[in-house]
């Protein structure tokens, strides 16, 4: 074999084995590609099978189903059709998503502060491991606490004197119920505090400490510099807060459990109400005839999922644009 | 501008608010934890492990068909999303760049925040409207749940992996993909069990998609395609019984269990991987 035929051999050998790697190769990316596509098969047949579900009702009601405020499957005159709006509903869940936001929001941010400024690096981490356990709690346990610790706690030592102080205001009216709207709404803030509050530490934390040093320098105490880090992270702490407006939305079973379960406009908090995620839970195991029932819960699935979705979408769109000033910031 | 004792006094009063807020946000992890330890213990007995649900209001019996049916659709779920979401992170990790991983990136982000509810329904209309009550529909709706965080715990934890030590394998001409599967994926292993393990914590407290489609069921599990008992599922039941001497203190009982199951997995986790934090 002469010089030439041996490095001909060698190249080819070489060339052989890079096929063959590359052949290796483009399998693996090809499987690994196709098993990262269930993402896209599995969104797409949750929206195609929930809204062939509620095809029946939406087909029935059109978009009236959306500010109707009846809730009939089996109305008081056998003859009538059955009749469901779905108003009610997203009172329910908007009235409590706000009061847990009102209530969880504050607290959040001063965990957030507190961790990312005020307390000591050994400190920080037992309690936000504290407040992590309190995002791993089963829901169904929160409902099982709300209704035997939560409610009698309410409504022996807390909603008289509230009604006593407020009751002026039309939401804190009438007879005092202990599975009410409101206490649907302090059992969510609870289950939202640790969301909220990790981000918003973590907002926080990525603040750059040029910021945090100017303000000293300038003589501010601390208080006066976490306004400056507030300030700066505002964007991301609105994400925060959208991201545990998409979890209150979303929390069924401790809502379920406490809300009362009863279908109506309430205006006082202290009436018992549903939201759209609770009817669902309540009434779907039930619900088998008629059949337009059942579409008709399948059509408030798919309001809340396109309400979760939208929120959820738009909070990340918050945090990233946050993140990224942040980031380009500290390269400057 | 303001005096200087006025902004102490603020700086003070603003700062004990912080601390206040931590302690307000301690008082409902700690009664939980009290009620569920105290109520639970007091119901805990070897027959509560080992039998069947008893009718609601009937005293004796156990919740064991519903240790075993959480075990039973966990299992299930675990087999199907774990392997499902570890290659999707891969695929994430591995292709940065491109347009097709941002926005299977961002979907998966997306399918996180689906409310578990929906899932049920969506459970119930693929599997249930076909086959009826079934375990495999439960596994289905858990296993959707699971896939987003494995997904996205996975590929975080590939892109901490030093891109030396990838270089290094394909240096001595191993195949990339072999690369992947054996270096990369032995150095983020920590990362991935944690996202399985955090993942599989959540999926066991879960009730609303079990709801919709395992339903729940008195006995010992008889098939994947029959309904089934499981935890969650047994304490809302326990909660609405009209009964509360009897079914209370079981309803206690399975929540200890329950709460013992999520918080030991999420404290193994956080015990071994504290350095990344501390």
């Amino acid at each position: 074999m002469t010089q030439h035929e041996k490095s001909q051999n060698f190249l080819s050998k070489i060339k052989t084995n890079h096929k063959k790697r590359f052949s290796g190769d483009s399998v693996f990316r090809t499987i690994i590609l196709l098993i990262a596509c269930n993402i896209f098969i599995i969104l797409g047949l949750i929206i195609f099978k929930i809204t062939q579900g509620a095809w029946l009702s939406i087909q029935t009601y059109g978009i009236k189903f959306l500010w109707g405020t009846t809730w009939q499957p089996f109305p008081p005159e056998p003859t009538a059709p059955p009749s469901f709006g779905a108003l009610p509903l997203v009172w329910g869940t908007l009235t409590t998503s706000a009061i847990a936001l009102l209530l969880g929001v504050p607290i959040s941010l001063g965990i957030a502060l507190a961790l990312s400024e005020f307390t000591p690096k050994s400190f920080n981490y037992v309690i936000s491991f504290f407040v992590e356990l309190l995002a791993a709690i089963p829901s169904v346990i929160y409902g099982l606490w709300g209704i035997f610790i939560l409610i009698p706690f309410l409504q022996n030592n807390v909603y008289p004197h509230l009604q006593a102080t407020l009751g002026f205001l039309p939401f804190f009216q009438g007879t005092i119920r202990g599975s009410s709207v409101l206490t649907g709404g302090i059992v969510l803030a609870i289950m939202i505090i640790p969301t909220v509050s990790a981000i918003s530490r973590d907002v926080f934390a990525a603040v750059p400490n040029s910021q945090r040093e100017a303000i000293i320098a300038l003589g501010a105490t601390r208080w006066e510099k976490a306004r400056i880090v507030m300030s700066y992270g505002r964007s991301g702490v609105i994400g925060a807060i959208m991201l545990g407006l998409g979890r209150a939305i979303g929390e069924t079973m401790a809502i379920t459990m406490v809300i009362g379960n009863s279908f109506n406009m309430f205006t006082s908090l202290f009436e018992p109400g549903s939201t759209l995620a609770s009817i669902i839970a309540n009434e779907f195991t039930e619900a088998s005839s008629p059949p337009v029932y059942i579409s008709a819960l399948m059509e408030v699935g798919l309001i809340l999922f396109a309400l979760a979705i939208a929120v959820n979408a738009s909070a990340r769109l918050v945090i990233w644009r946050s993140m990224r000033k942040t980031k380009e910031a500290e390269m400057l | 501008m303001r005096s200087y004792r006025f902004r102490k006094l603020e700086d003070r009063i603003m700062i004990s608010l912080a601390y206040a807020a931590l302690i307000i946000a301690l008082i409902p992890l700690a009664s939980i934890l009290i009620e569920t330890v105290g109520r639970g213990l007091s119901a805990m007995s070897f027959n509560l492990f080992f039998e069947e649900i008893p009718p609601l209001g009937q005293s004796g019996g156990g919740i064991g068909p519903a240790i075993q049916g959480t075990l039973i659709v966990v299992a299930l779920a675990s087999v199907m999303g774990i392997p499902i979401g570890v290659f999707s992170g891969i695929y994430l990790a591995e292709s940065r760049q491109s347009r097709l991983a941002s926005v299977a990136r961002f979907l998966n982000d997306v399918l996180t925040n689906v409310p578990s509810i929906v899932l049920g329904i969506f459970g119930w209309a693929l599997i249930v409207v076909a086959i009826g009550w079934s375990v495999i529909a439960g596994a289905i709706a858990l296993a959707i749940m699971m896939i987003p965080i494995v997904t996205r715990t996975t590929e975080e934890a590939i892109k901490l992996v030093p891109s030396t030590i990838r270089e290094a394998a394909i240096a001595l001409g191993v195949p990339q993909w072999k690369t992947t599967l054996t270096v990369v994926l032995s150095s983020a292993k920590k990362g991935i069990a944690t996202g399985i393990l955090l993942a599989v914590a959540r999926i066991s407290g879960e009730t609303a998609p079990l709801l919709l489609t395992i339903l729940g069921s008195r006995f010992w599990f008889s098939g994947f395609a029959q309904p089934t008992a499981a935890l969650p599922l047994a304490i809302f039941n326990f909660s609405q019984s009209p009964f509360r001497t009897v079914d209370l203190p079981r309803a206690w009982g399975a929540s200890l269990i329950l709460i013992f199951i999520v918080l030991a997995i999420n404290i193994a986790v956080r015990y071994y991987t504290r350095e990344k934090y501390g």
